[in-house]
Protein backbone atom coordinates (compact mmCIF):
# COMPACT_ATOMS: atom_id res chain seq x y z
CA UNK A 1 0.00 0.00 0.00
CA UNK A 2 0.85 3.35 -0.99
CA UNK A 3 2.41 5.42 2.36
CA UNK A 4 0.03 9.12 2.89
CA UNK A 5 2.27 12.08 2.25
CA UNK A 6 4.46 13.84 5.00
CA UNK A 7 1.88 16.99 4.85
CA UNK A 8 -0.91 14.80 5.70
CA UNK A 9 0.73 12.68 8.22
CA UNK A 10 1.89 16.21 9.84
CA UNK A 11 -1.93 17.82 9.25
CA UNK A 12 -3.38 14.47 11.00
CA UNK A 13 -0.87 15.16 13.92
CA UNK A 14 -2.05 18.64 15.03
CA UNK A 15 -5.17 17.40 16.42
CA UNK A 16 -3.40 14.66 18.53
CA UNK A 17 -0.77 17.05 19.40
CA UNK A 18 -3.59 19.27 20.69
CA UNK A 19 -6.22 16.98 22.49
CA UNK A 20 -4.01 14.36 23.57
CA UNK A 21 -0.71 14.94 24.85
CA UNK A 22 -0.57 18.40 25.55
CA UNK A 23 -3.50 17.60 28.23
CA UNK A 24 -1.34 18.99 31.23
CA UNK A 25 -1.32 22.21 29.52
CA UNK A 26 -5.07 23.01 29.45
CA UNK A 27 -6.63 20.81 31.88
CA UNK A 28 -7.85 23.43 33.73
CA UNK A 29 -11.02 25.58 34.97
CA UNK A 30 -9.68 29.01 34.80
CA UNK A 31 -9.81 31.12 32.40
CA UNK A 32 -13.08 30.50 31.96
CA UNK A 33 -13.92 31.55 27.59
CA UNK A 34 -17.79 31.58 27.12
CA UNK A 35 -18.77 30.78 30.52
CA UNK A 36 -16.93 27.25 29.72
CA UNK A 37 -14.04 26.08 32.23
CA UNK A 38 -10.95 26.40 29.88
CA UNK A 39 -9.98 22.68 29.40
CA UNK A 40 -14.21 22.23 27.99
CA UNK A 41 -13.41 24.81 25.73
CA UNK A 42 -9.93 24.01 24.32
CA UNK A 43 -11.25 20.53 23.28
CA UNK A 44 -14.55 21.93 21.81
CA UNK A 45 -12.67 24.51 19.62
CA UNK A 46 -10.53 21.49 18.45
CA UNK A 47 -13.77 19.23 18.10
CA UNK A 48 -14.35 22.72 15.11
CA UNK A 49 -10.76 22.87 13.98
CA UNK A 50 -9.89 19.17 13.70
CA UNK A 51 -12.27 19.38 10.50
CA UNK A 52 -9.80 22.15 9.35
CA UNK A 53 -7.00 19.92 9.49
CA UNK A 54 -8.40 16.87 8.07
CA UNK A 55 -9.65 19.29 4.81
CA UNK A 56 -6.33 19.94 4.13
CA UNK A 57 -4.82 16.60 4.22
CA UNK A 58 -7.56 15.76 1.72
CA UNK A 59 -6.60 18.01 -0.58
CA UNK A 60 -3.17 16.36 0.02
CA UNK A 61 -4.24 12.80 -0.73
CA UNK A 62 -7.52 13.01 -2.79
CA UNK A 63 -5.16 13.47 -5.88
CA UNK A 64 -2.77 10.60 -5.09
CA UNK A 65 -5.33 8.31 -4.37
CA UNK A 66 -6.23 5.30 -7.10
CA UNK A 67 -9.76 5.22 -7.27
CA UNK A 68 -10.04 8.63 -7.86
CA UNK A 69 -7.69 8.31 -11.05
CA UNK A 70 -9.62 4.99 -12.20
CA UNK A 71 -13.13 6.29 -11.60
CA UNK A 72 -15.16 9.00 -10.06
CA UNK A 73 -16.84 7.62 -7.01
CA UNK A 74 -20.00 9.76 -7.24
CA UNK A 75 -21.87 11.79 -4.78
CA UNK A 76 -25.85 11.94 -3.55
CA UNK B 1 -54.26 9.65 30.43
CA UNK B 2 -51.61 8.38 33.87
CA UNK B 3 -47.81 9.96 32.59
CA UNK B 4 -46.78 6.18 32.08
CA UNK B 5 -49.50 5.76 29.48
CA UNK B 6 -48.42 8.95 27.77
CA UNK B 7 -44.81 8.18 27.56
CA UNK B 8 -44.98 4.90 26.68
CA UNK B 9 -47.19 5.98 23.63
CA UNK B 10 -44.74 8.19 22.58
CA UNK B 11 -41.66 5.55 22.84
CA UNK B 12 -43.59 2.67 21.39
CA UNK B 13 -44.84 5.32 18.35
CA UNK B 14 -40.75 5.95 18.22
CA UNK B 15 -39.78 2.35 18.42
CA UNK B 16 -42.31 1.33 15.90
CA UNK B 17 -41.51 3.81 13.31
CA UNK B 18 -37.47 3.11 13.43
CA UNK B 19 -38.32 -0.55 13.11
CA UNK B 20 -40.89 -0.44 9.81
CA UNK B 21 -38.12 1.87 8.38
CA UNK B 22 -35.63 -0.93 9.17
CA UNK B 23 -38.11 -3.29 7.49
CA UNK B 24 -39.17 -1.35 4.54
CA UNK B 25 -35.19 -0.86 3.44
CA UNK B 26 -35.09 -4.08 1.78
CA UNK B 27 -37.18 -2.97 -0.94
CA UNK B 28 -36.25 -3.15 -4.60
CA UNK B 29 -32.99 -5.21 -2.95
CA UNK B 30 -32.15 -8.92 -4.03
CA UNK B 31 -30.86 -9.88 -0.14
CA UNK B 32 -27.67 -12.22 -0.96
CA UNK B 33 -24.75 -12.59 0.77
CA UNK B 34 -23.26 -9.08 -0.48
CA UNK B 35 -26.33 -7.14 -0.57
CA UNK B 36 -27.16 -8.54 3.38
CA UNK B 37 -23.73 -7.40 4.59
CA UNK B 38 -21.89 -4.85 2.87
CA UNK B 39 -25.43 -3.46 0.84
CA UNK B 40 -23.37 -3.91 -2.69
CA UNK B 41 -21.13 -1.39 -2.07
CA UNK B 42 -23.22 0.83 -3.34
CA UNK B 43 -23.40 3.56 -0.33
CA UNK B 44 -22.87 7.26 -1.15
CA UNK B 45 -21.35 9.95 1.30
CA UNK B 46 -24.67 10.39 3.18
CA UNK B 47 -25.92 6.72 3.94
CA UNK B 48 -21.91 5.77 5.07
CA UNK B 49 -22.58 8.76 7.53
CA UNK B 50 -25.35 7.67 8.60
CA UNK B 51 -24.12 4.05 9.15
CA UNK B 52 -20.95 5.12 10.59
CA UNK B 53 -22.68 7.69 12.91
CA UNK B 54 -25.54 5.67 13.81
CA UNK B 55 -23.32 2.82 15.06
CA UNK B 56 -20.96 5.19 17.02
CA UNK B 57 -23.63 6.98 19.08
CA UNK B 58 -24.74 3.61 21.01
CA UNK B 59 -26.35 3.43 24.44
CA UNK B 60 -22.80 4.61 25.88
CA UNK B 61 -22.52 7.22 24.44
CA UNK B 62 -26.56 8.46 25.53
CA UNK B 63 -26.12 7.40 29.03
CA UNK B 64 -22.36 7.11 29.18
CA UNK B 65 -21.62 10.17 28.79
CA UNK B 66 -23.73 12.78 30.54
CA UNK B 67 -23.23 9.38 33.20
CA UNK B 68 -19.17 9.84 33.38
CA UNK B 69 -19.76 13.80 33.77
CA UNK B 70 -21.95 13.06 36.57
CA UNK B 71 -19.93 10.26 38.47
CA UNK B 72 -16.65 11.16 37.42
CA UNK B 73 -16.53 14.21 35.94
CA UNK B 74 -13.18 15.47 34.41
CA UNK B 75 -12.00 12.10 32.74
CA UNK B 76 -15.10 12.40 31.12
CA UNK B 77 -13.38 14.36 28.40
CA UNK B 78 -11.69 11.52 26.59
CA UNK B 79 -15.18 10.82 25.76
CA UNK B 80 -15.05 13.91 23.63
CA UNK B 81 -11.23 13.67 22.65
CA UNK B 82 -11.54 10.17 20.73
CA UNK B 83 -15.31 11.03 19.65
CA UNK B 84 -13.08 12.92 16.65
CA UNK B 85 -9.35 11.40 16.73
CA UNK B 86 -11.09 8.70 15.55
CA UNK B 87 -11.59 10.41 12.54
CA UNK B 88 -8.09 10.99 11.93
CA UNK B 89 -7.29 7.59 11.99
CA UNK B 90 -10.03 6.96 9.90
CA UNK B 91 -8.76 9.22 7.63
CA UNK B 92 -5.81 7.42 6.65
CA UNK B 93 -6.60 3.45 7.11
CA UNK B 94 -10.34 3.19 6.25
CA UNK B 95 -9.44 4.12 2.13
CA UNK B 96 -7.02 1.97 2.47
CA UNK B 97 -8.97 -0.82 3.40
CA UNK B 98 -11.65 0.02 1.52
CA UNK B 99 -9.38 -0.27 -1.50
CA UNK B 100 -8.45 -3.91 -0.38
CA UNK B 101 -12.08 -4.69 0.17
CA UNK B 102 -12.80 -3.68 -3.60
CA UNK B 103 -10.06 -5.67 -4.97
CA UNK B 104 -10.85 -8.84 -3.17
CA UNK B 105 -14.17 -8.58 -2.73
CA UNK B 106 -14.13 -8.84 1.30
CA UNK B 107 -16.92 -9.17 3.47
CA UNK B 108 -15.44 -8.83 6.86
CA UNK B 109 -12.39 -8.44 8.67
CA UNK B 110 -11.53 -11.53 9.06
CA UNK B 111 -11.33 -12.07 5.27
CA UNK B 112 -8.72 -8.86 5.25
CA UNK B 113 -6.71 -11.34 7.70
CA UNK B 114 -7.47 -14.04 5.22
CA UNK B 115 -6.37 -12.40 1.74
CA UNK B 116 -3.14 -10.23 3.85
CA UNK B 117 -1.68 -13.49 5.67
CA UNK B 118 -3.01 -16.10 3.52
CA UNK B 119 -4.16 -18.29 6.97
CA UNK B 120 -7.07 -19.13 7.30
CA UNK B 121 -6.50 -20.10 11.06
CA UNK B 122 -5.48 -16.67 11.60
CA UNK B 123 -8.63 -15.49 10.24
CA UNK B 124 -10.64 -17.71 12.24
CA UNK B 125 -8.56 -16.78 15.31
CA UNK B 126 -9.70 -12.50 14.40
CA UNK B 127 -12.98 -14.20 13.95
CA UNK B 128 -13.48 -15.75 17.10
CA UNK B 129 -11.84 -12.39 18.89
CA UNK B 130 -14.75 -10.47 17.02
CA UNK B 131 -17.50 -12.73 17.79
CA UNK B 132 -16.67 -12.90 21.53
CA UNK B 133 -15.78 -9.19 22.10
CA UNK B 134 -19.10 -8.29 20.20
CA UNK B 135 -21.26 -9.95 23.10
CA UNK B 136 -20.35 -8.44 25.59
CA UNK B 137 -21.15 -5.13 23.98
CA UNK B 138 -24.16 -6.46 22.77
CA UNK B 139 -24.86 -7.30 25.76
CA UNK B 140 -24.38 -3.91 27.11
CA UNK B 141 -26.84 -2.18 24.63
CA UNK B 142 -29.38 -4.94 25.87
CA UNK B 143 -29.26 -4.01 29.47
CA UNK B 144 -29.53 -0.04 28.59
CA UNK B 145 -32.43 -0.68 26.82
CA UNK B 146 -33.70 -2.13 29.46
CA UNK B 147 -32.89 0.58 31.87
CA UNK B 148 -33.82 3.26 29.43
CA UNK B 149 -37.48 1.80 29.04
CA UNK B 150 -38.29 1.15 32.25
CA UNK B 151 -36.87 4.83 33.29
CA UNK B 152 -39.17 6.58 30.82
CA UNK B 153 -42.21 4.29 31.58
CA UNK B 154 -42.11 5.57 34.78
CA UNK B 155 -41.24 1.43 35.94
CA UNK B 156 -44.46 0.58 34.35
CA UNK B 157 -42.44 -1.95 31.83
CA UNK B 158 -39.94 -3.38 34.23
CA UNK B 159 -36.34 -4.42 32.03
CA UNK B 160 -37.16 -8.05 31.15
CA UNK B 161 -40.26 -7.47 29.08
CA UNK B 162 -38.51 -4.11 27.40
CA UNK B 163 -35.40 -6.61 26.34
CA UNK B 164 -37.16 -8.91 24.64
CA UNK B 165 -39.57 -6.71 22.89
CA UNK B 166 -36.42 -4.33 21.58
CA UNK B 167 -34.28 -7.28 20.63
CA UNK B 168 -36.61 -9.29 18.73
CA UNK B 169 -37.59 -6.29 16.74
CA UNK B 170 -33.92 -5.75 15.91
CA UNK B 171 -33.48 -9.40 14.33
CA UNK B 172 -36.46 -9.35 12.94
CA UNK B 173 -35.39 -6.45 10.65
CA UNK B 174 -31.44 -7.80 10.38
CA UNK B 175 -32.57 -10.74 9.23
CA UNK B 176 -35.03 -9.16 6.89
CA UNK B 177 -33.12 -6.15 5.43
CA UNK B 178 -29.24 -6.42 6.43
CA UNK B 179 -27.11 -3.47 6.83
CA UNK B 180 -29.26 -1.35 4.63
CA UNK B 181 -32.09 -1.74 6.94
CA UNK B 182 -29.87 -0.64 9.58
CA UNK B 183 -28.54 2.71 7.97
CA UNK B 184 -31.85 3.37 7.34
CA UNK B 185 -33.33 2.92 10.63
CA UNK B 186 -30.55 5.14 11.56
CA UNK B 187 -31.97 7.81 10.03
CA UNK B 188 -34.85 8.35 12.08
CA UNK B 189 -32.39 7.41 15.50
CA UNK B 190 -29.90 10.31 14.77
CA UNK B 191 -33.02 13.07 13.89
CA UNK B 192 -34.11 12.16 17.46
CA UNK B 193 -31.23 12.42 19.35
CA UNK B 194 -29.72 15.24 17.56
CA UNK B 195 -32.94 17.02 18.52
CA UNK B 196 -33.37 15.49 21.96
CA UNK B 197 -29.38 16.32 22.90
CA UNK B 198 -29.59 19.62 21.31
CA UNK B 199 -32.59 20.71 23.48
CA UNK B 200 -32.06 18.87 26.81
CA UNK B 201 -28.05 19.72 26.79
CA UNK B 202 -29.80 23.48 26.75
CA UNK B 203 -32.74 23.92 28.38
CA UNK B 204 -31.89 21.43 31.23
CA UNK B 205 -28.89 23.86 32.62
CA UNK B 206 -30.91 27.02 31.11
CA UNK B 207 -33.89 25.65 33.66
CA UNK B 208 -31.56 25.05 36.62
CA UNK B 209 -28.72 27.74 36.40
CA UNK B 210 -30.21 30.26 33.91
CA UNK B 211 -27.94 29.08 31.03
CA UNK B 212 -24.39 27.05 30.94
CA UNK B 213 -21.87 29.53 31.54
CA UNK B 214 -24.16 30.44 35.14
CA UNK B 215 -23.99 26.33 35.35
CA UNK B 216 -20.53 26.11 34.79
CA UNK B 217 -19.62 29.24 37.32
CA UNK B 218 -21.56 27.40 40.33
CA UNK B 219 -19.78 23.84 39.91
CA UNK B 220 -16.51 25.76 39.62
CA UNK B 221 -17.62 27.73 43.16
CA UNK B 222 -18.96 24.34 44.69
CA UNK B 223 -16.87 21.63 43.36
CA UNK B 224 -13.63 23.22 41.14
CA UNK B 225 -12.05 19.72 41.51
CA UNK B 226 -14.80 17.89 39.71
CA UNK B 227 -14.10 19.58 36.47
CA UNK B 228 -10.39 18.29 35.90
CA UNK B 229 -8.62 15.31 35.50
CA UNK B 230 -8.77 13.27 38.23
CA UNK B 231 -12.69 14.44 39.23
CA UNK B 232 -13.66 12.26 41.24
CA UNK B 233 -11.95 9.14 40.88
CA UNK B 234 -7.96 8.44 42.39
CA UNK B 235 -6.36 6.91 39.20
CA UNK B 236 -7.60 8.35 36.28
CA UNK B 237 -5.19 11.20 35.64
CA UNK B 238 -3.18 12.32 32.45
CA UNK B 239 -1.27 9.93 31.93
CA UNK B 240 -4.34 7.63 31.69
CA UNK B 241 -5.96 10.37 29.80
CA UNK B 242 -3.16 10.35 27.15
CA UNK B 243 -2.71 6.61 26.81
CA UNK B 244 -6.69 5.86 26.92
CA UNK B 245 -7.20 8.55 23.91
CA UNK B 246 -4.78 6.66 22.15
CA UNK B 247 -5.55 3.54 22.70
CA UNK B 248 -9.22 4.08 21.33
CA UNK B 249 -8.85 6.10 18.70
CA UNK B 250 -6.16 4.38 17.21
CA UNK B 251 -8.17 1.15 17.64
CA UNK B 252 -11.52 2.00 17.42
CA UNK B 253 -12.29 1.23 13.58
CA UNK B 254 -11.09 -2.65 14.46
CA UNK B 255 -13.74 -3.58 16.12
CA UNK B 256 -15.61 -5.78 13.21
CA UNK B 257 -18.57 -4.23 12.43
CA UNK B 258 -16.89 -0.61 12.14
CA UNK B 259 -14.03 -2.35 9.79
CA UNK B 260 -16.91 -3.70 7.64
CA UNK B 261 -19.17 -0.73 7.34
CA UNK B 262 -15.97 0.84 5.08
CA UNK B 263 -16.58 -2.00 2.61
CA UNK B 264 -20.48 -0.55 2.38
CA UNK B 265 -18.98 3.02 0.42
CA UNK B 266 -19.33 3.26 -3.28
CA UNK B 267 -15.33 4.69 -3.21
CA UNK B 268 -12.24 5.46 -0.84
CA UNK B 269 -13.34 9.71 -1.69
CA UNK B 270 -16.70 8.78 0.12
CA UNK B 271 -14.79 7.99 3.23
CA UNK B 272 -12.01 10.21 3.19
CA UNK B 273 -14.31 12.96 3.01
CA UNK B 274 -16.79 11.12 5.49
CA UNK B 275 -13.45 11.31 8.09
CA UNK B 276 -12.87 15.30 7.32
CA UNK B 277 -16.94 15.84 8.24
CA UNK B 278 -17.53 13.57 10.70
CA UNK B 279 -15.89 15.24 13.62
CA UNK B 280 -18.85 17.94 13.15
CA UNK B 281 -21.61 15.33 14.40
CA UNK B 282 -19.62 15.43 17.70
CA UNK B 283 -21.32 18.48 18.54
CA UNK B 284 -24.10 16.97 20.33
CA UNK B 285 -21.44 15.30 22.98
CA UNK B 286 -20.69 18.24 25.31
CA UNK B 287 -24.14 18.73 25.49
CA UNK B 288 -24.61 15.15 27.19
CA UNK B 289 -22.03 16.68 29.51
CA UNK B 290 -23.92 19.64 30.27
CA UNK B 291 -26.99 17.49 31.37
CA UNK B 292 -24.79 15.03 33.64
CA UNK B 293 -22.67 18.06 35.27
CA UNK B 294 -26.46 19.96 36.62
CA UNK B 295 -26.97 16.99 37.87
CA UNK B 296 -24.56 17.00 40.01
CA UNK B 297 -25.88 20.02 41.95
CA UNK B 298 -29.39 19.35 41.10
CA UNK B 299 -29.71 15.73 42.29
CA UNK B 300 -26.41 15.23 44.20
CA UNK B 301 -27.53 11.20 45.44
CA UNK B 302 -27.92 9.51 42.30
CA UNK B 303 -26.98 5.94 42.85
CA UNK B 304 -26.70 5.24 39.25
CA UNK B 305 -24.72 8.17 37.54
CA UNK B 306 -25.59 6.16 34.01
CA UNK B 307 -29.36 7.01 34.55
CA UNK B 308 -28.26 11.03 35.07
CA UNK B 309 -29.22 12.41 32.10
CA UNK B 310 -33.21 10.69 32.43
CA UNK B 311 -33.81 11.25 35.80
CA UNK B 312 -32.94 15.15 34.90
CA UNK B 313 -35.12 14.69 31.82
CA UNK B 314 -37.67 13.17 33.96
CA UNK B 315 -37.54 15.86 36.56
CA UNK B 316 -37.33 18.39 34.15
CA UNK B 317 -39.72 17.57 31.51
CA UNK B 318 -43.72 16.66 31.01
CA UNK B 319 -44.08 12.79 30.46
CA UNK B 320 -44.79 13.16 26.70
CA UNK B 321 -41.02 14.38 26.46
CA UNK B 322 -39.54 11.87 28.42
CA UNK B 323 -41.01 9.27 26.18
CA UNK B 324 -39.97 11.04 23.03
CA UNK B 325 -36.40 11.09 25.06
CA UNK B 326 -36.80 7.35 26.15
CA UNK B 327 -37.58 6.83 22.10
CA UNK B 328 -34.55 8.01 21.02
CA UNK B 329 -32.44 6.21 23.75
CA UNK B 330 -34.40 2.83 23.01
CA UNK B 331 -33.48 3.05 19.41
CA UNK B 332 -29.59 4.13 20.10
CA UNK B 333 -29.60 1.19 21.75
CA UNK B 334 -31.69 -0.90 19.02
CA UNK B 335 -29.55 0.52 15.88
CA UNK B 336 -25.96 -0.14 17.05
CA UNK B 337 -27.02 -3.76 18.26
CA UNK B 338 -28.33 -4.80 14.42
CA UNK B 339 -25.11 -3.98 13.79
CA UNK B 340 -23.05 -5.85 15.97
CA UNK B 341 -25.53 -8.66 15.42
CA UNK B 342 -24.85 -8.80 11.51
CA UNK B 343 -21.37 -8.37 11.97
CA UNK B 344 -20.97 -11.55 14.81
CA UNK B 345 -23.53 -13.65 12.69
CA UNK B 346 -21.19 -13.21 9.33
CA UNK B 347 -18.26 -13.31 10.79
CA UNK B 348 -19.38 -17.13 12.92
CA UNK B 349 -20.64 -18.18 9.47
CA UNK B 350 -17.96 -17.08 7.23
CA UNK B 351 -15.11 -17.08 8.62
CA UNK B 352 -15.43 -19.59 11.40
CA UNK B 353 -17.85 -22.20 10.83
CA UNK B 354 -17.45 -22.43 6.93
CA UNK B 355 -13.57 -22.55 6.81
CA UNK B 356 -12.86 -24.99 9.42
CA UNK B 357 -16.29 -27.02 9.52
CA UNK B 358 -17.76 -27.13 6.38
CA UNK B 359 -15.62 -25.72 3.62
CA UNK B 360 -17.86 -27.33 0.84
CA UNK B 361 -20.66 -24.43 1.71
CA UNK B 362 -21.97 -22.08 -0.76
CA UNK B 363 -22.28 -18.74 -0.45
CA UNK B 364 -26.00 -19.02 -0.15
CA UNK B 365 -25.63 -21.60 2.93
CA UNK B 366 -23.45 -19.14 4.18
CA UNK B 367 -25.95 -16.48 4.35
CA UNK B 368 -28.83 -18.61 5.64
CA UNK B 369 -26.53 -19.88 8.15
CA UNK B 370 -25.42 -16.04 8.95
CA UNK B 371 -29.34 -15.69 9.15
CA UNK B 372 -29.88 -18.35 11.50
CA UNK B 373 -26.79 -17.09 13.79
CA UNK B 374 -28.62 -13.28 14.09
CA UNK B 375 -31.38 -14.93 15.61
CA UNK B 376 -28.86 -17.34 17.83
CA UNK B 377 -27.07 -14.65 19.23
CA UNK B 378 -29.64 -12.61 20.23
CA UNK B 379 -31.43 -15.24 22.12
CA UNK B 380 -27.15 -15.63 23.38
CA UNK B 381 -27.46 -11.81 24.22
CA UNK B 382 -30.93 -12.15 25.89
CA UNK B 383 -29.94 -14.67 28.62
CA UNK B 384 -26.66 -13.16 29.38
CA UNK B 385 -28.63 -9.71 30.30
CA UNK B 386 -30.93 -11.20 31.95
CA UNK B 387 -29.28 -13.89 34.06
CA UNK B 388 -25.54 -12.96 34.13
CA UNK B 389 -24.33 -11.01 37.02
CA UNK B 390 -21.18 -9.50 35.94
CA UNK B 391 -20.83 -6.08 35.85
CA UNK B 392 -21.14 -4.76 32.10
CA UNK B 393 -18.68 -1.82 32.40
CA UNK B 394 -15.54 -4.61 32.99
CA UNK B 395 -17.00 -7.23 30.16
CA UNK B 396 -16.86 -4.54 27.49
CA UNK B 397 -13.74 -3.50 28.81
CA UNK B 398 -12.42 -6.48 28.34
CA UNK B 399 -13.71 -6.96 25.30
CA UNK B 400 -12.37 -3.53 23.88
CA UNK B 401 -8.67 -4.52 25.01
CA UNK B 402 -9.29 -7.40 22.45
CA UNK B 403 -10.90 -5.95 19.73
CA UNK B 404 -7.64 -3.47 20.38
CA UNK B 405 -5.60 -5.95 19.90
CA UNK B 406 -6.14 -6.34 16.52
CA UNK B 407 -4.78 -2.92 15.22
CA UNK B 408 -0.81 -4.03 14.87
CA UNK B 409 -1.91 -6.79 12.30
CA UNK B 410 -3.82 -4.14 10.31
CA UNK B 411 -2.17 -1.54 10.13
CA UNK B 412 1.69 -2.97 9.86
CA UNK B 413 -0.48 -5.79 7.04
CA UNK B 414 -1.40 -2.73 5.37
CA UNK B 415 1.83 -0.63 5.16
CA UNK B 416 4.65 -3.00 5.87
CA UNK B 417 5.72 -6.10 3.49
CA UNK B 418 7.57 -7.24 6.65
CA UNK B 419 5.03 -8.22 8.73
CA UNK B 420 4.34 -12.01 8.78
CA UNK B 421 1.47 -14.45 9.70
CA UNK B 422 3.27 -15.84 13.01
CA UNK B 423 4.49 -12.40 14.00
CA UNK B 424 0.68 -10.86 13.61
CA UNK B 425 -0.38 -14.08 15.48
CA UNK B 426 2.26 -13.81 18.35
CA UNK B 427 1.35 -10.07 18.53
CA UNK B 428 -2.05 -10.68 19.53
CA UNK B 429 -2.37 -13.22 21.41
CA UNK B 430 0.55 -11.65 23.85
CA UNK B 431 -1.24 -8.41 23.52
CA UNK B 432 -4.64 -10.54 24.53
CA UNK B 433 -3.14 -12.13 27.14
CA UNK B 434 -1.33 -9.31 28.63
CA UNK B 435 -4.71 -6.80 28.36
CA UNK B 436 -6.99 -9.76 30.08
CA UNK B 437 -3.85 -10.23 32.97
CA UNK B 438 -3.70 -6.85 34.32
CA UNK B 439 -7.65 -6.22 33.69
CA UNK B 440 -8.75 -9.82 35.54
CA UNK B 441 -5.86 -9.05 38.21
CA UNK B 442 -7.49 -5.01 38.59
CA UNK B 443 -4.52 -3.85 37.38
CA UNK B 444 -6.44 -1.27 35.16
CA UNK B 445 -4.94 1.39 35.13
CA UNK B 446 -1.85 0.34 35.59
CA UNK B 447 0.80 2.91 37.02
CA UNK B 448 -1.77 5.33 35.90
CA UNK B 449 -1.56 4.20 32.66
CA UNK B 450 -4.49 2.40 30.46
CA UNK B 451 -3.68 -1.02 30.62
CA UNK B 452 -5.05 -1.96 27.25
CA UNK B 453 -1.88 0.86 25.88
CA UNK B 454 0.19 -1.17 27.69
CA UNK B 455 -1.20 -4.26 25.74
CA UNK B 456 -0.92 -2.83 22.48
CA UNK B 457 2.45 -2.07 23.28
CA UNK B 458 3.60 -5.41 24.44
CA UNK B 459 1.53 -6.43 20.74
CA UNK B 460 3.36 -4.24 18.91
CA UNK B 461 6.84 -4.74 20.11
CA UNK B 462 6.26 -9.00 19.66
CA UNK B 463 4.96 -8.74 16.26
CA UNK B 464 7.88 -6.77 15.01
CA UNK B 465 10.30 -9.13 17.06
CA UNK B 466 8.75 -12.19 15.89
CA UNK B 467 7.76 -10.42 12.23
CA UNK B 468 11.88 -10.06 11.76
CA UNK B 469 12.56 -13.46 13.44
CA UNK B 470 10.18 -15.51 10.86
CA UNK B 471 10.19 -15.59 6.92
CA UNK B 472 7.39 -13.65 4.46
CA UNK B 473 5.33 -15.78 3.08
CA UNK B 474 2.65 -13.04 1.62
CA UNK B 475 4.32 -9.92 0.94
CA UNK B 476 1.56 -7.23 1.39
CA UNK B 477 -1.43 -6.76 -0.83
CA UNK B 478 0.59 -5.61 -4.07
CA UNK B 479 1.45 -9.05 -4.77
CA UNK B 480 -1.02 -11.58 -7.11
CA UNK B 481 -3.28 -13.21 -3.57
CA UNK B 482 -4.99 -16.10 -4.59
CA UNK B 483 -6.07 -16.74 -0.93
CA UNK B 484 -9.41 -16.19 -1.40
CA UNK B 485 -10.24 -16.88 -4.89
CA UNK B 486 -11.11 -20.48 -3.67
CA UNK B 487 -13.97 -19.69 -1.82
CA UNK B 488 -15.17 -16.08 -3.92
CA UNK B 489 -14.34 -17.11 -7.46
CA UNK B 490 -17.66 -19.42 -7.66
CA UNK B 491 -19.41 -16.39 -5.47
CA UNK B 492 -18.79 -13.46 -7.89
CA UNK B 493 -19.49 -15.68 -9.93
CA UNK B 494 -23.31 -15.82 -9.29
CA UNK B 495 -22.94 -11.91 -8.21
CA UNK B 496 -22.34 -10.50 -11.51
Amino acid sequence: MKSPSLGSILLGSIPFAAACFSVALWDRVYPMVLGLPFNFFWLISWLLLTPVCMWGAYRLEEPRAPDTRRREGGTD
Amino acid sequence: MSPTAVALAAMSGIVALGSLVGFLARFHHKMDLEQWTVAGRGFGLVLVWLLMAGEIYTTFTFLGASGWAYSRGGPVLYILAESYLIYVVAFFILPLIWEVGRKYRLQTQADFFQVRYGNTHLAAFVALVGVVSLIPYLQLQLTGLGLIVEVASFGGISRTPAMIVGFGLVAAFVFVSGVRGIAWASIIKDLLLLFAAVFVGIAVPHVYFGGIGPMFAALAHAKPAHLVMPGATKNLGHAWYISTVLLISLTFYMWPQYFAASFTARSGKILRRNAVIMPLYVVTMPLMFFVGLSAVLVLPDLSNGDLSLLAMVRKTFPAWFLGIIGGAGALTAMVPAAIQLLTGATLYAKNLFRPIVAPGMTDQQVAKLAKTMVLILALGALLFAIYSTVSLVSLFLLGFAGIAQLFPGVVLGLYSRRVTTSGAFAGMAAGICVAVFLMLTGRDPYYGVNAGFIALCCNFAVTGIVSLLTRVHVAGFDETLPALAASQSRDSASLT
